[in-house]
């Protein structure tokens, strides 16, 4: 009897301590939610969508194109590095053998830890000092490089994790190693994929760093991928950091849309791709 | 004349270790042969070096001869992916494509490869499905996610997919082990129809059922074929004494 009742209570105290790690899990995140929410939504009305900065002194104006270059840079660097990210990741899971896969997916690790700051760096140093100025391509190039681990490592484990059972099913009908890679482990894994992805570009699109050594910051629009370029991330930060009241709150706002920007797409893609997979 | 096999000189390896010994067998084609024999004796090693799924496995290796209507799908020019085309497989628990619906599943081999239009492949699909004693059951929701299906289903599902590609053997590796009596004895009613256009090869643990359903069966123990011959005279007068322990149930 007595154990019972030890036994009961320690379960009732690991389940209690479990509940309230997940609850101090998600504080953070609801209040970060909460104030961006708040205080955000204070400065967003229409103009915030469609104009450009105002000069210091007057009021008003937007961050259309700070939108607009978050927007081309985070493509950008997707399209640099999904193609890589993924093939890299279907290396290691289905193609890789013994020492060079285990080097590849070490210096994958690596690259993931980098401070971005470093990456930013790099980049400075490769593009933007080779270009002769400060680029969107050379912001989308640091962003992508950034990406990249995050897209192979998370690729990698989503189609390690497609049971060897399917992959023998396939290759039991006749269907090659590669018609087996992209018909069955690739769609299986898909929805693992795009989640990865989507983490991905969310952390591009936050990035702040290595964006100010490469892309700066443009107060117009952006006249070419050649040419300096505006980004959220960065609005954010001068914005911030700046002496004017209306600036921090306009901070908030660019806060705001870069939270709803990323949730958004983040939604997106999932239902794309349970749509794909209900077929 | 349906194809059999000829197993000649058979052996096979997970990396050094040797499971399979001078295997020589002839399965005839148009009948049910069954492979008995007691865990880990290496039944399904011998089934997977049938259609060339042994190598798949990383440190898999296969010396010996398989012969398919004259041809050995060991010989060198031969190329694996035609061979599993033509022979067809069956697993032990229930594999269907997660991501497919009921029909894209009965259809994802003959997609491989032959291209045909809608039509094509949704008269494909009930084919193969009405031969694996589905489709009374599936008709109506074609379209539904395979995973939907019971257990049973999915493996009658698994022989459709099998069947759809049109194999001309048909390899089974205890297909009714995940399942209850009513799928099993489906199943089983299933293989008595398959037997007139394929040859079909059986692995099971279950002795009453290879007492069922197969015209031929050979008793497989450590890694060798220990007796083959009519399913009749291995139940009643096997020759070895292995045999009759293991039907008897002294061991295995
Ligand atoms: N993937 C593998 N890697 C290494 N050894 C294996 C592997 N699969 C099977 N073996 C070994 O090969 C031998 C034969 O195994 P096999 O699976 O063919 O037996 P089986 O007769 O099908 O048994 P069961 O009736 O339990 O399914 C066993 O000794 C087993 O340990
Ligand atoms: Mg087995």
């Amino acid at each position: 009897m007595d154990r019972m009742y030890l036994r009961r209570a320690r379960n009732l105290v690991m389940s209690v301590m479990c509940m309230a790690s997940a609850v101090v899990v998600i504080i953070p995140l609801v209040m970060i939610l909460f104030y961006v929410a708040a205080d955000g939504l204070r400065a967003i009305n229409w103009g915030f969508f469609t104009n450009l900065p105002k000069p210091v002194g007057e009021t008003g104006g937007g961050m259309a194109n700070a939108i607009a270059g978050t927007f081309t840079m985070v493509t950008l660097a997707t399209g640099l590095s999904l193609p890589v990210g993924l093939m890299a990741g279907i290396y290691l899971s289905e193609f890789g053998r013994g020492r060079l896969r285990e080097a590849v997916r070490f210096l994958t690790d690596v690259l993931n830890g980098v401070p971005s700051i470093i990456t930013g760096i790099f980049v400075y140093v490769l593009v933007v000092v080779a270009m002769g100025r400060y680029s969107a391509l050379a912001g989308s190039v640091a962003l992508g490089i950034i990406m990249i681990p995050i897209i192979t490592r998370s690729t990698e484990e989503m189609l390690r994790m497609v049971p060897k059972s399917l992959r023998e099913a396939s290759l039991a009908l006749g269907a090659t190693e590669q018609q087996t890679v992209v018909k069955i482990v690739l769609r299986s894994a898909s929805g693992g994929i795009v989640t990865g992805v989507m983490l991905a570009v969310a952390r591009a699109a936050g990035e702040t760093a290595p964006v100010l050594f490469t892309a700066l910051n443009n107060r117009y629009w952006n006249q070419g991928l050649d040419q300096p370029i505006a980004s959220l991330a960065v609005f954010i930060y001068t914005y911030g950091i700046s002496p004017f009241e209306d600036w921090h709150s306009q901070a908030w706002g660019a806060a705001l849309v870069l939270v709803v920007m990323v949730l958004f797409l983040n939604i997106t893609a999932r239902l794309v791709v349970r749509a794909r997979q209900g077929r | 004349m349906l194809h059999g096999m000829k197993v000649r000189d058979l052996n096979a390896w997970y990396n050094d270790n040797h499971v399979l010994k001078n295997i020589n067998l002839h399965l005839m084609g148009g009948k049910i042969t069954a492979l008995i024999g007691p865990s880990g004796c290496g039944k399904s090693t011998f089934i997977r070096c049938l259609n060339r799924m042994h190598e798949v496995i990383r440190g898999g290796r296969v010396r010996g001869e398989v012969w398919l209507e004259g041809e050995n799908i060991y010989g060198r020019r031969v190329d694996a992916v035609m061979i599993r085309r033509r022979i067809g497989m069956v697993f032990q628990k229930p594999n269907p494509f997660p991501t497919m619906s009921i029909l894209e599943n009965a259809v994802s081999g003959v997609c491989l490869h032959e291209s045909l239009n809608t039509n094509g492949l949704a008269e494909r699909a009930e084919e193969a499905l009405r031969q694996a004693a589905l489709w009374e059951e599936v008709k109506y929701r074609l379209d539904d996610p395979a995973v939907s299906l019971s257990g049973g289903q999915q493996q009658r599902l698994c022989i459709a997919r099998a069947l759809a590609v049109k194999p001309e053997v048909l390899l089974m590796d205890e297909p009714c082990s995940a399942l209850d009596p009513a799928s099993t004895l489906r199943i089983e009613e299933l293989m008595a129809e398959l037997k007139k256009t394929y040859t079909v090869i059986i692995v099971t643990h279950n002795m009453q059922q290879a007492a069922r359903v197969a015209d031929h069966t050979a008793f497989v123990y450590q890694g060798e074929v220990v007796e083959d011959g009519p399913t009749s005279e291995i139940f009643t007068a096997p020759k070895d004494p292995r045999t009759e322990g293991y039907i008897t149930g002294r061991f295995g």
